[in-house]
């Protein structure tokens, strides 16, 4: 019988680049970027990492396909190195290969490398893009706003909510995540903005208007883990693990059956089900103290804060109105500035949560470090659709 | 519109039944490719239906009916005839004013039927009132008074009459005359040089859709069938080198056709995108920048296409033998959680299903040429869900729970390969916001 991962893996180090449109950059340079914090962290050398995962979505326009960027970039000496894409979740699967591993004891110590170059397209917004030879001949015209905007016009129907309403929780997101990311050196966009500046805002996919949409960036993190009791041996005694890491994936259910509401998303609830097991946490909404989740449109947030079983069911705008999770509230979400501020450089996302919620677990997080000393951060992704989708839980804490 | 217009007249009727498809049109698809074929697939007809294209000239519709007669009466043969037309017109032409697209549908077979063919006649002379060359996008015409004088005042009537001494009638004894024409009083010179009495003539419908060309002769036809009593008597006329003209008798069983409310009254939709450069834009008349999105590639594997031609073609997906969950597409394992079942799937097409709108949006990030782009869930009423593009929607009319009925559309097109990939998109049901 699995025990889980809980407590069997501490970060050894951690690193993330400056994410934005890094006209200077190829995502090699953004990937050693990251790597050369991570390193330096860890406090050891290239030599010692015996395994790596690399995660990368867009290969067309990135760097092309298989594990060979990330040991070329890096110039790692002939050791495994896996490509890992899964949309969204790619950071955070790359990152799960590297603890498995170790945990696994197949290895000491591992690398986990998430990078993507999305300003290379010539547009804004994601690459349209062929999705297949079979999708291709009777898929909706889907983009990634329009996928997701439908999250809200289900929503509204199956709460009853108006869509003004709506419309100004989501906008209250956008605003809270813009004030954090102003504090954040790192992220791409760090201005402030304000509610009637949202409200007016072009619309992109109805009701998603283009500050409810995240920013599109370049950017790399990484990370570098053992076991806590390598970790120590190497010197570390301030040390944060791995408590759980949780991974569910569409089958057709949602997208094929008529059970699925269109307003929730079964996998994050699945996940997170087995994340809060795997990490014994039993009340979320009161254990948590920092949460960094997947807000490519803030509509996703807001719904993720009930499949989080955070809030309750039609009760995610109200607590987003009332500040629970601002900069100040009871559980701050996206202290960084998230997906809104970073932008989404697919295969790093999930890693730059993880490099955020790791920063702030150890206090290090500058000016925007939570004040209370939070002990228990979770990371959340969502690659895909509503509809069809993966969707990653992952939960740090102080060891 | 072809598809369209087919299921419409094919409404209560076994699709079973047909032995043969004719489509008629002067602008079809494809050149080499049996557009016909595409016709018989989305409306799921058996693989063993004969099909075939006429071309070439606008009375090519009345021309595939004479050939469904003749072979009702040789061999029994029922057919399915459909005529269509997409005609493109110059920027700044009369015939940008006058032209219009449609489609229209007439099954012919053995039997009473709704309307007894009474007269089939042709006359071929290869007088020249407008042409369109392999290599020109447009029709080109000669004058209007000497096609009047020259063509419809001396042919026409030679036609009429001919066919009026074939079904062995007077003159006076048609009741709905039918005679495309768009050069003004053409229609009543004719009727009066003949002898057919004024009233019978037929309103040529180019207030609601204008001139359909290949489609319009049978469109006339169809909209006088609307209206007839039993015992009426129909002369439709095509011209065009020459020309055909019908005469159809109409039977007792037209009057409880005609309480079903089918018919093809009810789809003319004044559509006209507006404002006018965005009428030019749809139409490739104007050079526009499609943007960088427009880009991406649209290949079509023609492989795949083919092994999903049941689910591109006619909507199929499956319904399990095991549980009954209906789904789409159809995969080997049930989608249903509580059944996953192998290979459990029977065929059921979704092409004639109601859904309803579970989710929506109006996409102004995608590329389509005429954004925003809607699309959405659409959950059937048997059971089964797909997210589909929406069409035909007018602002405001799409919300969850929103009717939508399944019409069968150009889903994209690859400018390079310049190959047109249909699918099925969801449209509101004509109740419910269609726009009119």
């Amino acid at each position: 019988m699995s025990t889980g991962i809980r407590d069997r893996v501490a970060i050894l180090g951690m690193g993330c680049s400056k994410f934005g449109e890094r006209w200077d950059a190829d995502a090699e340079d953004l990937m050693v970027e990251a790597y050369q914090e991570a390193i330096a962290d860890a406090g050891i050398q290239t030599s010692e990492i015996q395994a790596a995962w690399f995660s990368t979505s867009l290969e067309d326009q990135g760097v092309g396909k298989s594990a060979i960027p990330l040991a070329t970039a890096l110039r790692l000496p002939y050791i495994p190195v896996t490509r890992v894409e899964n949309l969204c979740a790619s950071g955070t699967d790359a990152f799960r290969g590297a603890v498995y591993a170790v945990a696994a004891g197949a290895c000491d110590i591992a690398l986990a490398v998430g990078v993507e170059k999305l300003k290379d397209a010539g547009y804004g917004g994601l690459p349209q893009r062929s999705r297949g030879k079979v999708n291709d001949l009777y898929w909706a015209n889907i983009s990634a706003p329009g996928s997701f905007a439908q999250l809200a016009t289900a929503y509204r129907a199956k709460f009853g909510i108006a869509p003004e309403d709506l419309k100004r929780a989501m906008a209250h997101i956008s605003v809270k995540s813009h004030d954090n990311g102003s504090l954040n050196p790192k992220a791409h966009l760090r201005n402030r903005i304000d509610i009637p500046t949202v409200l007016a805002a072009p619309m992109i996919a109805e009701p998603i208007g283009i500050f409810d949409c995240c920013g599109v960036s370049d950017g790399a993190a990484c990370a570098i883990v053992t076991t806590p009791e390598m970790a120590r041996s190497l010197g570390k005694h301030d040390l944060v693990s791995v408590k759980a890491l949780q991974l569910a994936v569409s089958n057709g259910t949602e997208a094929q059956g008529n059970s699925w509401d269109g307003a929730h998303l079964p996998t994050t609830r699945a996940a997170a089900k087995r994340a809060y097991a795997e990490a014994g946490i039993e009340h979320p909404r009161d254990e948590l103290d920092l949460i960094e989740v997947h807000d490519c449109f803030s509509i996703t947030e807001l719904v993720t804060m009930e499949d989080l079983f955070i809030s309750s069911d039609g009760e995610a705008s109200t607590d987003v109105l009332e500040g629970f999770f601002d900069s100040d509230g009871t559980i701050p979400c996206q202290i960084d500035g998230g997906l809104k501020c970073f932008g989404h450089p697919i295969g790093a996302s999930g890693l730059r949560m993880l490099y955020e919620v790791y920063l702030q677990l150890l206090g290090r997080a500058g000016d925007r470090q939570l004040q209370k000393g939070p002990r228990l951060g979770l990371t959340h992704n969502l690659g895909g659709y509503p509809s069809s989708n993966v969707s990653s839980v992952a939960i740090l804490g102080r060891l | 519109m072809a598809v369209d217009a087919a299921r419409d007249c094919l409404t209560g009727m076994d699709r079973g039944t047909l032995d043969s498809v004719v489509l008629a049109t002067t602008t079809a698809p494809f050149d080499d490719r049996l557009n016909a074929g595409i016709v018989a697939a989305a409306l799921g007809l058996a693989e063993t239906v004969a099909a075939r294209d006429s071309t070439g000239t606008f009375r090519a519709g009345l021309s595939s009916v004479f050939s469904a007669c003749d072979a009702a009466m040789a061999t029994g043969a029922t057919t399915l005839c459909v005529s269509t037309d997409a005609r493109a017109a110059a920027a700044m032409t009369p015939l940008e004013l006058g032209v219009g697209h449609a489609a229209a549908s007439v099954v012919v077979g053995p039997g009473d039927g709704l309307a007894r063919v009474l007269a089939c006649q042709s006359l071929t002379i290869d007088l020249v009132d407008h042409y369109r060359s392999r290599d020109s996008e447009f029709d080109y015409g000669w004058e209007d008074r000497w096609i009047r004088d020259e063509g419809y005042m001396k042919i026409v009537p030679r036609l009429a009459m001919a066919a009026l001494a074939e079904a062995g009638l007077q003159p006076g004894d048609i009741d709905h005359f039918c005679l495309p024409c768009q050069i003004a009083r053409v229609p009543a010179a004719v009727a009066r040089a003949v002898g057919i009495p004024e009233s019978s003539i037929r309103d040529q419908l180019v207030s609601g859709c204008g001139d359909s060309g290949t489609a319009h002769p049978i469109l006339m036809l169809v909209n006088a069938l609307e209206d007839a009593k039993p015992g009426d008597r129909i002369l439709v006329v095509a011209f065009g080198q020459g020309g055909c003209a019908l005469i159809v008798e109409v039977t007792e069983a037209m009057v409880d056709y005609q309480l079903l409310g089918t018919g093809p009254a009810k789809w003319i939709r004044r559509a006209i995108p507006s404002p006018y450069p965005k009428y030019l834009a749809l139409n490739g008349l104007l050079k526009v920048d499609p943007g960088k999105r427009a880009e991406a590639d649209k290949s079509t594997a023609l492989s795949a296409l083919y092994r999903h031609r049941d689910l591109t073609m006619h909507l199929v997906g499956g319904v399990c033998g095991k549980c009954g969950f209906h789904q789409v597409p159809r995969q080997r394992i049930c989608v249903n959680p509580e059944c996953g079942a192998l290979d459990s799937q029977v065929p059921h097409s979704f092409a004639e299903s109601t859904g309803h709108v579970a989710s929506w949006t109006a996409d102004n990030l995608t590329y389509t040429p005429d954004p925003p782009a809607y699309y959405g869930m659409i959950d059937f009423e048997e059971g089964g869900r797909l997210i589909m593009d929406f069409t035909n929607i007018a602002t405001g009319a799409v919300e969850v729970g929103t009717p939508m009925r399944m019409v069968y559309r150009i889903k994209d097109h690859d400018p390079l390969r310049h190959f047109d990939r249909y699918f099925w998109k969801a449209a509101p049901s004509p109740t419910t916001g269609e726009e009119n």
